[in-house]
This record gives C-alpha cells, sequence and structure tokens, in this order.
C-alpha cells in the first residue's frame, strides 16, 4: 500500500494541548475519540472474559469427579448458562468491536468512527446489560438456567433472574446495531482519497460485512427474546404447546440469529489473521480478492444453514437434506480461506513473534474445529453427536482457539502501535504456548467424551466420563491461570514497556504502520492520507 | 538391577497400550453399535474422519514445510506471489466434489433412518421433568405402560456411599423391547423439551410438549443399551438417564404376560380398604420418587425456587385444594409452573403421597386421604 505522506497527524499534537477534554473517569464517560472507545471495549472485554472465565472454572471444578461435590444441580445450569452468554455477548464480540473502533479510522485513512457520539452511547450501553446480568445471579431464583440457547418452554417457567436476562440481551442487540450502524457508514463514506474498496486492509472488509451480518440478525434474536418476554408475563402462546404455540418455533427464529452469530464472531477474528500472517510472512496476502469473496459467500450462505442446530427436533427429511447440504458447502469457502493463509506463508520469510504464533495456532486448531464441524453437518452423525461433549468440544475449537487465538494475535500485533511501548517478547511466547497445551488439554478430550456418549449440561455424569473430565479440568484450570500472565505482560507493558520502534514489524504494511507515528497521536488524519 | 526395572517398565507400558487398544472401542470413538442405523452412522463417521485427516496431513504439511524451511532465520527471502488463478479455481472445485462424496452416503443413511413405516411395533416416550414414560401403543405388548426414573440413590450422588457400576445410567423399570423387530418410538413431552438417546442403537429423538415426532430401531443383539436426556430440560436434566433393555422374542412374550397379569391385579386395586400406616409407607415410596428433587427430602423445598411442603398452608389445610394441585398442577397467570401435573399417577399413589405429606416434618393433621377422595376429584 503506498499512500503520499500527506503529514495528517502534524498538527495533532498542537491540537491536543487545546482539546480541553475533562480528565478522570469524565473523559471516560464523554470521550467521542475511537482510540478511547476502541480501549474501553477491550478492557471491558478482558474484564467480562475473566468473569465469564470464573464460571467455566466453576464448571470444570464440579465435573473434575463424578458426583455433586462444588455446586448443585441448579446453580450449575445457571454457570453454564452465564458462562455462554457473557463470553459470547461481553468477552469475544466487544473485543472485536475494539479492534474495530481502533484500527478501522487508522487503517482507511479516517480522523475517527463516522459518529461519534453514537460511538459513546454503543459502549456505554454495554455496562448495564452485563450487571443486568451478573446481578441477575443474586435475585430469588437465581439467574437463567436454560443455556445460552435459552430455549422455549424451558425459559417460560424461569423466575426473574429470566426477565433480567431477556432486557440484557435487548440492551446488547441495541449496542451491536448502533456499532454496526457506525462501522458500515465510517467505511463507506470516510475512506481517504484512493483507498478504493479493493485497496482496504482485509479487517476493514471483514468488518464491513460482519456489520451487515449484526444489523440483519439482531432484531431477529431481540424479536425472539421479546416474544418470550410475551409469552412469560402477557398472555401470549408463540411458544406454549398449551395454547397453540410451538416450542420448535424459538429455535427457528434463535437460531436464524444464531448461525450468522458464530461467523460475527468469527469473521473478524479472520480478518486479524489476515493482517498478522502476510506481516509476518513478509509477503502479501495470498488471493486478496477470493478473501474478499470467500468471507462474503459465508456470510450469505450462514443465512441458510440455521437448522443444522436441530437435526434431532423431528424437521421433514427434505428439510434435513437441505440443511446438510447447505452446511456443508460452507466448507468451499472456508477452505478457501485456510488454502489462502497457507499459500501466504508458503515461501514467505516467516519470523514467530507471539502475534504470528496466536496466528499460526489459530489457523492450526481453527482448522480443527471446521473439520468437526464438518464430522457435525452431517445429519446421520450429528443424530448421534448432538447435544453431547463432541459439540462442547466443537465449537470451544471454533471460538477459543478461533476468535480468542486472533484477539491475542491482534493485541500482541497492536499493542507497541496503541501503546508505543514493546511488549515482553519472551513472556509473550510462554503465554501463548501455555495456552495452546491447556487449550489442547482442556478440551481434546471432550471430543471423546462426546463420542463415547456423555451429553452436555449436565453437572454429574457415568463413571466411565471420568477420565476425560479429569484431563479437560485440569486443562481447564491451566488455561484459565495462563491468562492472567497475559493481563501481566498487558499491564507492565503500559506501565513500563521498553519504548517500541516505529515499525516493530517490518513486514506490516498498512496504513497506521507506514504513516503514523508510534504511538498515534490523540487525533489522527486530520488530514487524509492519499493512497495511490 | 537397572535392566531388569527397565523390563519392568516396558511391560507396564506394553500392557498399557494393549488395555488402551482393548478399550479403543467404546473409549475413543463411537459406543459399538447395535442396530443397522448405529452400525451405518459409525461407518459413515468413521469415513468422515479419514477424508479429514487425509485433508488435514495434506494442508499441515505444507504448512509445517513452510514454517521449517521458509523462516527469515535460516536465510530465506520472501517470494513476491500474491495470487494464482489455476490454484485458486482448483481448490475451490477439488473440495465440492469431496463433499458429494461425502453428501451421497449420508443422504442413503438419512432417508434409511427416517423410514418409520411398518414397524413391529410402536411405543410412545414421554419425557417428564424428570423422568420418561412409555406406553406400548401397538403390537405385542399393546396396552403396557409405566415410568422410567432414575434408580440410583441420592446417597450415591451426594458422595455418601460409594458409586456403583452403572452410577446414573440405572433405572427402576427400563423399556424391554424384543430383539430383531422394528421398534417405531413416537416422542413427545408433558412440560418441556427433552430428548430420548440411545447412544448404542443410533437413536436421538427430541421429545416436544404438544407435538409428536418420530424414529424407529431395530436391536441386533440382546443386551441393556444406556443413554440419557440429551436436552436441557431443567434442574435434574442429568439424572433421567434412558435404559432399554433387548431381550429375545420368547423372553418378551413372557414379560408381556407378566405385565397383563400385574395390571389386571392393579385394576382390582381401588376395591381395596388402605390404613393410614399403609399410605403412609406407600406414599413415602411415591415422594422419593416423584416429589423430592424438588421439595426435599426435608420437606423444606428450596428457598425462592421449590416451595416448601413442611408447615405449607396447603397441606395443612383442605385436603381438595391439596389433591387438586397434585392431579392437575398450579398455573400463575395461565402460565404452567414447575408444580406440572401428577395424575398420570393411580389414585392409590396420589391417596397414598399426599398422606404422607400430611403427617410428616412439622405437618401432623393425623388424616388418611383414600384413594376415593382423588377418585372423586378426577375430571
Amino acid at each position: 500500500m503506498d499512500a503520499t505522506h500527506a503529514h495528517g497527524h502534524a498538527h495533532a499534537g498542537g491540537h491536543e494541548e487545546h482539546a480541553h477534554r475533562p480528565t478522570g473517569i469524565l473523559r471516560w464517560l464523554t470521550t467521542t475519540n475511537h482510540k478511547d472507545i476502541g480501549t474501553m471495549y477491550l478492557w471491558f472485554s478482558f474484564t467480562m472474559f475473566l468473569v465469564g472465565g470464573v464460571m467455566a472454572l466453576i464448571i470444570r471444578a464440579e465435573l473434575f469427579q463424578p458426583g455433586l461435590q462444588v455446586t448443585n444441580p441448579d446453580f450449575f445450569n445457571q454457570m453454564t448458562t452465564l458462562h455462554g452468554l457473557i463470553m459470547v455477548f461481553g468477552a469475544i464480540m466487544p473485543a472485536f468491536v475494539g479492534f474495530a473502533n481502533w484500527q478501522i479510522p487508522m487503517m482507511i485513512g479516517a480522523p475517527d468512527m463516522a459518529f461519534p457520539r453514537l460511538n459513546n452511547w454503543s459502549f456505554w450501553l454495554l455496562p448495564p446489560a452485563a450487571s443486568l446480568l451478573v446481578t441477575s445471579m443474586f435475585v430469588p431464583g437465581g439467574a437463567a438456567s436454560a443455556g445460552w440457547t435459552l430455549y422455549a418452554p424451558l425459559t417460560i417457567q424461569l423466575g426473574m433472574g429470566m426477565d433480567l436476562t431477556i432486557f440484557a440481551v435487548h440492551i446488547l442487540g441495541m449496542s451491536s446495531i448502533l456499532g454496526s450502524i457506525n462501522i458500515i457508514t465510517t467505511i463507506l463514506n470516510m475512506r481517504a482519497p484512493g483507498m478504493t474498496m479493493m485497496k482496504m486492509p482485509l479487517f476493514c472488509w471483514t468488518w464491513l460485512i460482519t456489520a451487515y451480518l449484526l444489523i440483519a440478525v439482531m432484531p431477529v434474536l431481540a424479536g425472539a427474546v421479546t416474544m418470550l418476554l410475551t409469552d412469560r408475563h402477557f398472555g401470549t402462546h408463540f411458544f406454549n404447546p398449551a395454547g397453540g404455540g410451538d416450542p420448535v418455533l424459538f429455535q427457528h427464529i434463535f437460531w436464524f440469529f444464531g448461525h450468522p452469530e458464530v461467523y460475527i464472531i468469527a469473521i473478524p477474528a479472520f480478518g486479524v489473521i489476515s493482517q498478522v500472517i502476510p506481516a509476518f510472512s513478509r509477503k502479501p496476502l495470498f488471493g486478496y480478492a477470493s478473501m474478499v469473496y470467500a468471507t462474503a459467500s459465508i456470510a450469505i450462505l450462514s443465512f441458510i444453514v440455521w437448522a443444522h442446530h436441530m437435526y434431532t427436533v423431528g424437521l421433514p427429511v427434505t428439510a434435513q437434506l437441505f440443511f446438510m447440504y447447505a452446511t456443508t458447502l460452507i466448507a468451499v469457502p472456508t477452505g478457501v480461506k485456510v488454502f489462502n493463509w497457507v499459500a501466504t506463508m508458503f515461501k514467505g520469510s516467516l519470523s514467530f513473534e507471539t502475534p504470528m504464533l496466536f496466528a499460526c495456532g489459530f489457523l492450526f486448531l481453527f482448522t480443527m474445529g471446521g473439520f468437526t464441524g464438518l464430522v457435525l453437518s452431517i445429519t446421520p452423525v450429528d443424530v448421534a453427536l448432538h447435544d453431547s461433549y463432541y459439540v462442547v468440544a466443537h465449537f470451544h475449537y471454533v471460538m477459543v482457539a478461533g476468535a480468542l487465538f486472533s484477539a491475542f494475535a491482534g493485541v500482541y500485533f497492536w499493542l507497541p502501535k496503541w501503546t508505543g511501548r514493546m511488549y515482553n517478547e519472551t513472556l509473550g511466547k510462554w503465554h501463548f504456548w501455555l495456552s495452546f497445551i491447556f487449550f489442547n488439554v482442556a478440551f481434546f478430550p471432550q471430543h471423546f467424551l462426546g463420542l463415547a456418549g456423555m451429553p452436555r449440561r449436565i453437572p454429574d455424569y457415568a463413571l466411565q466420563f471420568t477420565d476425560f473430565n479429569v484431563i479437560s479440568s485440569i486443562g481447564g484450570f491451566g488455561f484459565g491461570l495462563a491468562q492472567l500472565l497475559f493481563l501481566y505482560v498487558v499491564v507492565t507493558t503500559i506501565r513500563s514497556g521498553a519504548k517500541a520502534p516505529a515499525r516493530p514489524w517490518e513486514g506490516a504494511d498498512t496504513l497506521e504502520w507506514t504513516h503514523l507515528p508510534t504511538p498515534p497521536p490523540y487525533h489522527t488524519w486530520e488530514t487524509p492520507p492519499v493512497v495511490k | 538391577m537397572i535392566g531388569k526395572g527397565m523390563k519392568s517398565v516396558a511391560l507396564a507400558g506394553l500392557l498399557w497400550l494393549a488395555s488402551g487398544a482393548a478399550m479403543a472401542q467404546a473409549k475413543y470413538n463411537l459406543q459399538p453399535p447395535q442396530s443397522s442405523t448405529a452400525q451405518q452412522i459409525y461407518d459413515l463417521h468413521t469415513l468422515i474422519l479419514w477424508i479429514c485427516v487425509a485433508i488435514f496431513i495434506g494442508v499441515f504439511s505444507v504448512m509445517l514445510y513452510a514454517i521449517v524451511k521458509h523462516r527469515k532465520s535460516v536465510g530465506h527471502k520472501a517470494a513476491s506471489f500474491h495470487e494464482h488463478t489455476t490454484v485458486e479455481i482448483i481448490w475451490t472445485v477439488i473440495p465440492f466434489f469431496v463433499l458429494i462424496g461425502m453428501a451421497y452416503p449420508a443422504t442413503k443413511t438419512l432417508l434409511a433412518m427416517r423410514d418409520t413405516s411398518s414397524p413391529d411395533m410402536t411405543v410412545k416416550v414421554t419425557g417428564y421433568q424428570w423422568k420418561w414414560g412409555y406406553d406400548y401403543l401397538q403390537g405385542q405388548g399393546e396396552g403396557i405402560r409405566f415410568f422410567s426414573m432414575l434408580a440410583t440413590p441420592r446417597d450415591q450422588i451426594e458422595g455418601r456411599a460409594p458409586k456403583g457400576e452403572h452410577y446414573l445410567l440405572e433405572v427402576d423399570n427400563p423399556l424391554i423391547v424384543p430383539l430383531g423387530k422394528k421398534v417405531r418410538i413416537l416422542t413427545t413431552a408433558q412440560d418441556v423439551i427433552h430428548s430420548w438417546w440411545v447412544p448404542a442403537l443410533g437413536v436421538k429423538q427430541d421429545a416436544n410438549p404438544g407435538f409428536i415426532r418420530d424414529t424407529w430401531f431395530r436391536a441386533d443383539r440382546e443386551g441393556t443399551y444406556r443413554g440419557q436426556c440429551a436436552e436441557l430440560c431443567g434442574k435434574d436434566h442429568g439424572f433421567m438417564p434412558v435404559v432399554v433393555q433387548v431381550v429375545a422374542p420368547e423372553k418378551y412374550t413372557a414379560w408381556v404376560a407378566e405385565q397383563k397379569r400385574k395390571m389386571a391385579a392393579a385394576a382390582a386395586e381401588p376395591a381395596r380398604q388402605w390404613t393410614l400406616d399403609e399410605l403412609r409407607a406407600h406414599g413415602e415410596k411415591v415422594y422419593a420418587a416423584n416429589c423430592v428433587a424438588c421439595h426435599q427430602a426435608t420437606g423444606m423445598g428450596v428457598p425462592g425456587a421449590f416451595p416448601a411442603l413442611s408447615g405449607s398452608k396447603v397441606v395443612t389445610g383442605p385436603k381438595e385444594a391439596q389433591i387438586n394441585v397434585v392431579l392437575n398442577g398450579v398455573a400463575k397467570g395461565g402460565k404452567p409452573t414447575a408444580m406440572a401435573s401428577f395424575k398420570q399417577l393411580s389414585d392409590a399413589d396420589i391417596a397414598a403421597v399426599i398422606t404422607y405429606t400430611r403427617n410428616s416434618w412439622a405437618n401432623k393433621t393425623g388424616e388418611a386421604i383414600s384413594p376415593a377422595d382423588v377418585r372423586a376429584l378426577r375430571k
């Protein structure tokens, strides 16, 4: 990417002096700066990651041995439900919105997001929503305990914790929709002169596509939980068979949101990986155009595969066949992406700093999650594995080793740019290897548990499942502890890291590396760069 | 000395490997299939697994080669290619054909799995929070109906007693079916969604309240096959196992005859006069099977979730109100609550359990409720 050096940042330092922005907590409450908001999104996400992580460890502690030792069955169900909701809506999604806030304006040469005040509002909707979820544990009857999928009619039975959850989901959905409107408008209208769509860094493309997915499906989720709410309190019978409703209707609506949601999480992760791998291969991304088309294909296909989550509800056989064929088709564009990343590395000049390690870990383990996804897409095989631990293993390979590893890659990659300081490479590598090893110790044995017939969401299990559960719990605790190392690395970088060079990664060639100082000033691109 | 030590370590290692291989069937793979459907699923899974392994090896040997040979630290200079139309078309088209190769056997298996026509017998399976009900609707044994509940004692679950061999996978009344017969299963549920799952028979079918769905199996070998509810259905989702016992046809005939005899005896039951002590003793058993999960052995319930019976106004008040609650369940604002209807229990069972609750813990009414009281209030 070649841009004439427009010195867009040259006046920024002076401008900052007379910005008169408030200090302390008010600065963060009132800020409309994309960098501040990005930072808040990332810290919020990490906080929720720790909260959801503690819940996961409570689950793994209970499952360490057969019998009930740590929890009672009802509290166990609350933990699996909150763990899922918090990790999906509180940790992973906000993390990538944080990346979008920091990176998209810098990468396309825009001074800020298109709607800075809306941006502030999108973020500040999150803490109340998270508080509703967390405090729902302390109301009579406890938190929602029907799993993050909130299937009716079980959710019609639950206490007021469920109402708080519904309200939280509404607020989270609102935040996502507002954020998406901002991202789409920014990308479509605020690119620097010469920055055509097909010259944008792939990360921006993946977020553009993700934002459209969010706008399409978040209202659907809001609709589903609103129908639950009216079934619970206002005498409707959408899902109550006693009143002529259909419990399976909820699943159709939920998964019409839920499957694109999987890609809402995965696609920005693909974007980060598509920046990191070329940078450390010192070679341009292979097949840029086909990457864009593959991402768009995945997004479109994600709307016609939802019922592969429902192979055992008793759909007509023709519907099962349709959803099986459509689902297997997703393997084609996903395969294209994996092949392109490997081809980018091939004949490059590779080095393996922490971001690249996480990117390789992503590539390896996400592909494994893709393979188990292919196994599950085959309806007859899914009948054997549906709602078993095999599914738990599958989606943790995609969500943790996929999305989370990609977020780690992104943090290590851009932290020097954001803070102007270098992280400790040795500790970063330790964090990678501990995460990589303990992740596999925790989740690989769960494939065997699922194949052997252990259902998911049970607080206690038959004796033949003991060995692998012990191993899985040890891995879970190891993985959890390794994340404290990550916190330590990030905090010490910010406080006392060595000064980062302007371009710590010689292969990184997007605008924020080539045309902005490290760290970037508070306001960047007041004069847009001209991209040739 | 050291040599001897080495030898025994090697021997132990070999033994461990051998035992691993022997257990591999059950431990690292799907359970050994016991029906044609399960066998087809097993084979399909094996096929797809090997295809995935082949692709995995292909893709990652290229990546591994690049990681080893194309490192900056070994002085490799980066090439500058970034597209190749032919290659890109090839790796888009080839997976497409691989997928067709997988979809063909999958389609065949699926069509066979869904063909529930001309069964030898039909059993309706009803999911309840948290037990299974079995009704033999058609074929040999027609008219037999019973409930199937977890038989593992709470002492084992709470760690006060050593756990038995079939911990959490044992029930009081298993589903009994004859060997080699096509058994059609109809699933439905009383309260929330459950899922009837027997891995070794290759059967998993959700049980949706208000709807009937079907599946089938034909067992190839005699034996006891154990599974669990697969769909989260509330607090005791993990404690409602499915046990299917496949027996030879002549044993099945004998079992059916015995069940018919018992049913005839039960039909004569209402004429029987019960004493207070008999009702309490029987009621304690009914309570342990149906009520204890929520209302607890202490009768104190779970605060905020399940109300206490000890000292309850309903339990110590007029008997008609309590019989109504047990027969019809409790609805709040037109919505069913966790207190479901128990009308599927016999008059004697309901009378006994109500007598038990009215004369246990802090409740000392001294009343005996007769089966006739219950019958009078049935709608």
